[in-house]
């Protein structure tokens, strides 16, 4: 663990996933911040300006979409690339994630490696870009 | 043309004249003094019958008109004598010289001591010419000739002949003329010819052989014809003489006063005529027998008998016609049922058939009721017609009442329709009228049967309107089922949706847990513990994609799966799956190759559907091949917008009975809880509604131990 490493902002409602993808991302050497709704995500994301946003779009209060949105709206914020997290493989989801300015789509259920592999691939775009 | 021939028959001469042949001939003069053509008629007859004289002519002198006339000739024709005419003033004539002459002169024409006679009644035989000398003797200029052939000897017959006919032809001329003698016999002569003339019938006179002696002017037409007259009337002619012949001697051999028929032949047109002829013996003391027949034309007798006949013949066919059409209609009027009448126009009944008679009449012995009843039915009916007889109903007019009758053998009550027409005559009068009555109880009857029908019919009716009532109350309420079975499938994908959903969410956890122990985050495990935790991720694994392939369905059958339409290239879709599945084939240690197609297979349709048919149809083939090889095959045909990807593999295959089993939800070949294989059973499934949203289709060629090959068949676009 050191300052250096990326601050991951895993925003969910549920708390053992929320906390499962916390403690593997650290495992796998990221620094994790945590929010438990939209309101907090946004809040938490102005405040610490982490690296990148994992977002589960079903969120009490303030849902993903919207969080998303203000995010996105903000230019102290809209460069911190967000990977949607859905359980809902319905069709339409992606699209609504992409139309709120989502900058990538990862269905649940997603196993931790898997997260961790698209979080890696997402910050190396954003370093590219 | 003259009306009269004559002719003597032959004769043989007498061998010597008696006393009493010269006083019959002097009686004979007594007897008709003052007939001077008639004595000298009986003369020459009498010299042709007793001496040798085969002809003879009896000239006198006209002293007025100063000419030898002719009076009587035998063996000559009466033309011969009557047209005879010699003016005295000839003075050269052998004839007249003779007049002068004492003695009998012998005449030789046509050459007479260089004088020719006009006269050649003797043709050119030599004859002998009698002078005729009255009472004062010799010296006297003859009162007139007698001319006869043979001329060779004149006996002593001829002489006195001469002498006693010289005197009664000067005692006749003394008392008149001469001239009015002839021209009395001869217009009597006339007269007669004029009276046979003018009878139609032919008459004639023939001699017992039928040879013509005197014939009328209808009988010559018939048996005479002259050289000059045509081939086929004069052959007609001679065939009428021919029949009328035989038919005469059979007359007078069979039945000589019986008319009997002779059939002769018209000679101006041939045609047939049919005579009756009566024939009557005539006895003539100059002429001997002769037959006088009477022929009447009876061919337009006969022919009205035959006409008569005929028409009685075909009085009697029609007669038998009549009656026959009278008792075909007397049948057709006692076949009818119903009671027929018909009556005068004063309302007597003329004619009835059987079954009015059952109504209208009854036996005189019968019972007081019947008589009345019979009495009652009488009185309805005249009541009835004598409407239509008074001139209520017009012409051609038809009167229909109702009658209550009454039978009179059972008292049965009968009311009837009676219906009545006149029968008018051409002239418009009525002559009779025709009632039919028409019993009404069968149409009465009919009538309630028809009320019966139609209330069973109304009640029918409502039954089926109430059952359609019904019907539509079922239907609407099987409606309303099938909307409710509708939203409560559609809540039931629903939930399996959402169910899913709540499944994932735990799922999430555990799976990632198992994985986050078995990466070592809580340190390095026993390979014990190891191992279990690896059975919790498989199990884990295997239930996320149960739930994964039931969210499939419930979207599929929710039409929450709409069509995501984009073009890429199979080929290239197809090495894409390939690649991803490269773990599981490297795991399988099978040969798997892929032959693309050699056209571009540019597919303009859901790519994401097309890839999740491709990567079940694979991992099927891999699951279930455990030796030989897998083979992906891209067919393309352009021109039929039709692509293909075959999955060929080797493995176990499937029986034929099984391949449509295989595509049911949650099926397996092998269904039992201990299956070899694992999976959900869906995946076909789902491939099959896929291939259909995408309007095509996955068809299977396989058998037992032959492996298997999959090809999904698709439109190179996806339908709209």
């Amino acid at each position: 663990m050191n300052d250096k490493a990326h601050l991951i902002l895993v925003v969910d409602d549920y708390q053992d996933a929320r906390e499962m993808y916390a403690e593997y991302l650290q495992f796998s050497g990221f620094r994790v911040a945590e929010a438990k709704n939209g309101n907090e995500a946004v809040e938490q994301a102005f405040a610490l300006k982490p690296d990148l946003i994992l977002m589960d779009l079903s969120l009490p209060g303030m849902d993903g979409w919207e969080a998303t949105r203000r995010l996105k709206a903000d230019d102290s914020t809209k460069h911190i690339p967000i990977v949607a997290l859905t359980g809902h493989a319905l069709a339409g989801a992606s699209e609504g994630a992409k139309r709120a300015g989502c900058d990538s789509f990862v269905t649940k259920p997603c196993l931790p490696d898997d997260l961790v592999v698209e979080v890696r691939r997402m910050l190396n775009t954003v370093k590219q870009g | 043309m003259s009306s009269l021939h004559m002719r003597t028959a032959s004769r043989a001469a007498a061998p010597l004249v008696s006393h009493a042949a010269r006083l019959e001939l002097l009686e004979y003069y007594l007897a008709h003094h003052e007939d001077l053509v008639r004595c000298a008629q009986a003369s020459v007859d009498w010299l042709a019958r007793h001496t040798g004289v085969r002809r003879a002519l009896c000239l006198a002198v006209d002293s007025e008109a100063s000419q030898l006339v002719g009076l009587a000739g035998a063996g000559i024709t009466i033309d011969d004598v009557e047209l005879f005419s010699l003016s005295l003033s000839e003075t050269q004539d052998p004839l007249v010289r003779a007049l002068f002459s004492a003695e009998p002169t012998v005449v030789r024409p046509p050459r007479v001591n260089g004088h020719t006679t006009r006269v050649n009644v003797f043709g050119a035989s030599p004859f002998t010419a009698v002078p005729l000398r009255g009472a004062r003797g010799t010296d006297d200029e003859a009162v007139g000739l007698l001319l006869v052939r043979p001329g060779t000897s004149v006996g002593s017959d001829l002489t006195w002949l001469a002498t006693v006919l010289g005197q009664k032809i000067d005692q006749i001329r003394g008392r008149g003329s001469l001239a009015e003698e002839v021209r009395k016999l001869r217009r009597e002569r006339a007269l007669f010819f004029t009276i046979i003339n003018a009878v139609t019938d032919p008459i004639m006179l023939t001699d017992t052989e039928g040879r013509l002696i005197v014939a009328n002017a209808r009988a010559e037409k018939l048996f005479a014809a002259t050289e000059e007259e045509s081939e086929g009337r004069r052959r007609a002619v001679e065939l009428n003489n021919m029949l009328f012949s035989a038919a005469l001697s059979r007359t007078v051999v069979e039945a000589p006063s019986e008319a009997r028929e002779l059939l002769l032949v018209d000679p101006s047109d041939g045609s047939d005529l049919l005579f009756e002829v009566l024939s009557t013996t005539v006895e003539d003391p100059r002429e001997g027998t002769g037959i006088v027949s009477v022929l009447r034309n009876i061919t337009d007798l006969r022919r009205a008998t035959e006409q008569i006949e005929e028409n009685y013949q075909k009085l009697r066919i029609a007669e038998v016609a009549v009656r026959a059409e009278r008792d075909r209609l007397n049948l057709i009027i006692d076949s009818v049922a119903d009671p027929i009448i018909v009556t005068d126009q004063a309302g007597a009944t003329v004619l009835m058939n059987a079954p009015a008679e059952e109504l209208f009449t009854v036996a005189p012995d019968a019972e007081d009721l019947a008589q009345r009843t019979v009495q009652s039915n009488d009185a309805h009916f005249s009541s009835f017609i004598s409407g239509l007889l008074l001139g209520e109903t017009g012409p051609g007019e038809i009167r229909r009442g109702e009658i209550g009758l009454m039978n009179p053998s059972t008292s049965e009550q009968i009311p009837v329709e009676a219906i009545a027409g006149k029968v008018l005559t051409e002239t418009g009068e009525l002559t009779a009228v025709v009632t039919i009555l028409h019993d009404r109880r069968e149409a009465l009857e009919r009538t309630r049967l028809y009320e019966q029908l139609r209330v069973a019919s109304d009640e029918l009716q409502m039954r089926v309107q109430s059952a359609t009532a019904e019907l539509a109350t079922q239907n609407e309420l099987l409606r309303r089922q099938a909307i409710e079975l509708e939203q409560a499938s559609r809540l039931k994908s629903q939930f399996l949706a959402n169910m899913s959903h709540e499944f994932r969410t735990p799922l999430n956890a555990i799976l990632g847990y198992t994985h986050m122990l078995l990466q070592g985050v809580a340190g390095d495990l026993a390979a014990n513990v190891k191992r279990q935790l690896t059975r919790i991720d498989s199990n884990g694994r295997h239930l996320l994609t149960i739930i994964n392939e039931i969210l499939d369905i419930t979207r599929i059958e929710a039409g929450k799966m709409p069509m995501q339409v984009s073009e890429f290239n199979l080929n290239e879709l197809v090495s894409e799956v390939m690649t991803e599945l490269d773990p599981v084939i490297a795991r399988s240690r099978l040969a798997v190759s892929a032959r693309l197609s050699a056209d571009a297979p540019i597919m303009s349709t859901d790519r994401q559907k097309v890839k999740q048919i491709v990567v079940n149809l694979l991992t099927n083939a891999l699951k279930f091949t455990h030796q030989g090889g897998v083979e992906i095959g891209v067919n393309f045909e352009p021109g039929k917008h039709m692509a293909a990807v075959a999955v060929r593999d080797s493995g176990i295959g499937i029986a034929p009975e099984n391949h449509e089993k295989i595509f049911e939800d949650f099926r397996q070949v092998d269904d039992s809880p201990s299956r070899q294989y694992g999976g959900t059973g869906l995946g076909l499934a789902i491939c099959r509604r896929l291939a259909n949203a995408l309007g095509g289709r996955i068809t299977l060629q396989s058998n037992i131990g032959q492996g298997s090959t999959f090809t999904l068949s698709i439109p190179a676009e996806a339908p709209q």
